[in-house]
Order: C-alpha cells, then structure tokens, then sequence
C-alpha cells in the first residue's frame, strides 16, 4: 500500500545541514496499523509529513495505492491528497466553521454537491459518535471531540490511508484511549490504512500491528509489535518497551522485599502472546508442593495477544522449586530468577 | 419649540444648522466611501504582503519587497502631505479639486496601507496547522484563501477596518484643506478662522457620535463573527 525507497530529507539551517529523515525503506501493507516511534527530534514528523508530500523529499521515492507521489505536482498532487487522510495532535479544526461544517471542508474543496455533503457529513458524525453536536463549534468541544471531528473529517473523502501525526499526545489518558478504540474501529470496519507517529509505547501497544522505531532519522528496528515486545534489540527500544512493561516503581518495590526474611526466590515471568491467560499458577501449586506468592504483576494487550511480566516468591523445598522452575520454562514462559541462588 | 429655539441661539448663536448638516453628510459620505475602498484594496495588498512572504504559499521576495516599500512609504507620509501631493493624480482621476468626491484617492491610497499592515498580522495569527491542514486534504491556494485565510481573521479584519474606520475620520478633516467640505473644513474655516467657537465645538461633538457608532458596529460584529 506504501513504499518508501531511499527516502531522505535535509534540511538547510544556519548552522549547516541537518538530515531529518535518512534513506529510509519502508512497507506498509494494505489494511495495516503501523506505528512509528521515537523521541522527539528523531524525524517521525517529517517522516510523516514526506507521505503526502507536506515535505518534498530531497531525494528517494514516496508510492501510496500505486501513485508516485514525489514525481505529481499541481493538481495531481491536490487529488491524491483527497485520498491520504490525515489528523493532528492540536486537532487543527477551523474554528470559524461548525462541527459539520468542519467536516465538510474536505467535501467542499472536492467539490462534492450541498446535497450530498449533507447526507456524508451525518455519515461521519454517526461513525465518530458525535450525534447532535453538529451545530457545535470547536471551542465548545473537548479535546477528544475535537479529534473525533478531526477524524470525521480526514474520513470525509473515503480515503484509502489516514495518517495520525501525534494524535493522542495532547489527550488524557482516558481520552487517548477512546480516541485508540475509534481508530481500531474504523481500522476494522473501513479495512484502512493506519499510519501513526508517536513517542507514547502506549499507544502503539494497544493499536499497531507493526512497529518501527526510529533515532536520528533511520529506523533502528522493526517488526510486528509482540516480536518487538518479547526481543527488543536496540538499546532505545528496551526503554520504550520498558514504558508500558514494567511501572517505574516496580524494581523499587521489589528490591524492598527482598531483605524479608522467608522471602524465598524471586521470579520474573515473562508472558507473551496468549500465555498470559493460562493458569499456570495453578498448574504449579498443583503440581508441585512450594507455595507461591505473587509480589506484582502486569499484562498488557496488544492486537496480538498479551504480553506481560509477573513478579512471584516461590518458598520451599530448594530442589521443588528447581523443578518448578523446568516446569515453568516448559510451558514456554520466559522466567528470570533475581533473587534467591 | 421656541423655547428650544431660543436655548440654541443663546448656547450656539452662530452655529447654522443647515451648513452643520450638509457638512456631516459630507464626512459621512467621504468616510463610508473611502472605507468600502479601503477594506478591499487593504485586504488586496495584506494577502499580497502574507502570502508573497517566506515560507507562505506565493513566496516571492521581489514581490514582497515593492509591496512592502510600498505600504510602508504611502503608510509614513504624513496624511496631510499626501494629499498635496496627490493633487495632479485627484485632478486627472476626478476632474476637479472640490468637493468630498476629490478627497477619495488621497484617504484611500493613505488608508489602504495603514489597514493592509493589520490585515498582514491578521492573517499571521492563523495557526500555520490550519493551513497545513487544508493542504493534506488538498486544497488549492484560492480555496484556502477564501475558505480558510479570510474567514479565520475574519474577527481581526473587522476590528482593524474599525480602527481604520476612525483614522479615516480624521484624515477627512484634514482633507477640508484641499476645499473636501466636511465637518472638519467647517470646524476650521467658519468656526477657527472666524472665531465661532461654539460651530468648532457642536463640529467637534458630531465627529465624536460618528467615531463612536463606527466603534460600536465594529465591536459588535467583531463580537458575534468571534467563535473562539
């Protein structure tokens, strides 16, 4: 659906050259969720940006659903851009125009008939969940149903990609959330192309099926989103799995318990893919005379299945809990002993 | 009625209601004219000065820089020099030196610049994401003139013609030297030079009530264009 080949983009500052995006190669499939993270300053913006040609690279290849996109200009670029939806992190709504007029911006500069307009702009106000606020300008709204106008009206010309620059990084937390469970939604029902740029691993835990991460303009890694959750490679990509696997405080907490007497050893399990549900505790307890106490725990879905690490004290007999430990490895869960031999 | 008669020849025996009249029409007429011209030419040569700017959608820095000198000199000529120097352009454009009609082109070409500077900053205050906006979902440059530029600064246009609106007011005044009439020329000629001060005052109260309706449409329509 799209391919960057050699893409780069420099640009001339005062103090010399400075490459945003550095030949990068990309795919992205059609009906696909892709995520691309960093921090700020690493290019995604740009990166971005280049796709539908808000920056014209300076050098390499841009194809979205078969078209060129770097060698049109004028009005071929205008209609392309009619396919090539795109929504921002400060919502960037005209403020003079209504919900509904907002909406049918895009349907005008189309040049789609009143009448028509009328009926699509319902359309979208029912898909977005903003029924009977139509009549409302953008300052009466909150900052999530200014985004949810913001992805009415990238969805106004049935485009075949929407590209999300930043698009929960001004929401709260809640907020981020359901504006994520609308674009899965219309990710599903639309079967589109969703790419985003982002520096939250949050969000691309909960909505992306593939991940790449970037740092000074070149994608350090990239692949499905488990695969990157389970084996982070790069230095940069532990930290950022690291923001959704394990709380800050949760070593902490840990350490703290570990002068307590009885404490027994100390395992880090780690889930990944549908693992997480199994009872393994059970099995363990069941099977084995040791009791377990869990310290902390937490899992995370992702549009793969969960992935998630448990923190637990196994007491008893030391060559039990060396069983159980084979045991657990056997059922394919990662377990790392940080305390106790 | 003849008790107020009377009241006006004790408070304001010189004034002559007929001439107070005709004079304010005057200034009415030369203002709302010269306005109407004002807003388009000022809008005209503000979306000139914004756009042909750097990093805007008709960069072009040659001609940004003649507009520029251009709205800045005719912006830094004192008003009442203007018109002197005008006066060869007027004659050939109206026919003639007289009359309200004749201080048109001076009070636009001074007004015009003055409001184009506003109208300049008017449209900078657009968030440049608006504009990107309209872009990514394809939007020509004149759909985004008149679909988004304008009416996004729509509330600042308005308030600056308003202030525009008042320094046209006094610039007609000024315009009674080159024989415009007005409430200014008649403030000057019969109330000044021959000494009527209560004709200078009563001169002085009308051009204040113009000023302030002008000031009073303006706020209110800025207020309800405003949906921030």
């Amino acid at each position: 659906m799209i391919t960057l080949s050699k893409l780069a983009k420099t640009f001339q500052t005062r103090d010399g050259q400075v490459t945003a995006v550095d030949h990068i190669d990309l795919s992205i499939e059609k009906g696909e969720i892709f995520g691309v993270i960093g921090y700020s300053g690493a290019g995604k913006s740009t990166l971005i940006r280049l796709l539908n040609m808000l920056e014209t690279p300076s050098s390499g290849q841009v194809t979205i659903a078969g078209k060129n996109m770097n060698e049109l200009s004028g009005k071929g670029l205008r209609q392309a851009r009619q396919e090539i939806g795109m929504i921002f992190q400060h919502f960037n709504l005209l403020w003079s125009r209504t919900v509904a007029d907002n909406i049918a911006f895009p349907l005008e500069i189309k040049g789609m008939p009143k009448s028509e307009q009328k009926k699509r702009v319902n359309e979208l106000i029912k898909l977005v969940g903003l029924e009977g606020r139509g009549g409302s300008y953008p300052s009466q709204l909150s900052g999530g149903q200014k985004q949810r106008v913001g992805i009415a009206r990238a969805l106004a010309n049935n485009p075949k990609v929407l590209l999300c620059d930043e698009a929960t990084s001004a929401l709260d937390p809640k907020t981020t959330d359901s504006i994520l469970d609308l674009l899965v939604d219309i990710n599903k029902k639309l079967n589109l192309t969703i790419v985003l740029i982002t520096h939250e691993m949050h969000v691309i835990r909960k909505i992306c099926h593939r991940v790449a991460v970037m740092e000074n303009g070149r994608i350090a890694e990239q692949g499905p989103v488990l695969d990157i959750f389970k084996r982070p490679k790069e230095e940069m990509t532990k930290e950022f799995v690291k923001q959704v696997t394990e709380p800050e405080e949760t070593e902490e907490a840990i350490r703290h318990l570990f002068k307590d007497d009885g404490i027994g050893r100390v395992l880090q399990l780690t889930f990944t893919g549908s693992d997480a549900k199994r009872s393994l505790i059970t099995d363990v307890v069941r099977k084995y005379d040791v009791s377990v106490s869990i310290l902390q725990g937490k899992i995370s879905q992702t549009q793969h299945g969960s992935y998630g690490s448990l923190f637990v004290s196994v007491t008893g007999d030391n060559q039990l809990i060396d069983e159980t430990i084979a045991f657990i490895r056997s059922q394919q869960v990662e377990v790392e002993v940080i305390h106790g031999e | 009625m003849n008790k107020i008669l009377a009241a006006n020849g004790w408070l304001f025996p010189n004034v002559n209601w007929e001439n107070m009249w005709d004079a304010t029409g005057e200034t009415i007429y030369m203002s709302v004219i010269a306005l109407a011209f004002t807003f388009i030419f000022g809008i005209l040569l503000g979306l000139l000065l914004f756009l042909t700017d750097k990093g805007q959608l008709w960069q072009n820095k040659a001609v940004h820089a003649v507009t520029a000198a251009y709205v800045n000199i005719f912006r830094s000529i004192p008003f009442i020099i203007l018109i002197v120097l005008l006066i060869p352009f007027t004659r050939s454009l109206i026919g003639t030196m007289l009359g309200p009609s004749a201080a048109l082109p001076a009070l636009i070409i001074g007004a015009a610049p003055f409001y184009a500077r506003m109208v300049e900053i008017a449209l900078r205050e657009i968030d440049k994401g608006v504009i990107e906006a309209s872009k990514s979902m394809g939007a020509s440059n004149r759909q985004i003139i008149f679909k988004v530029l304008l009416p996004e600064s729509m509330p600042a246009l308005v308030s600056g013609i308003t202030v525009t609106a008042i320094a046209l007011v006094s610039y007609t005044a000024m315009a009674g030297v080159i024989g415009a009439g007005g409430l200014g020329d008649l403030a000057y000629r019969d109330g000044f030079q021959r000494n009527n001060s209560d004709i200078t005052l009563v001169a002085t109260i009308v051009v204040l009530i113009i000023v302030f309706i002008f000031q009073f449409i303006g706020d209110y329509l800025t207020n309800k264009l405003d949906k921030r």
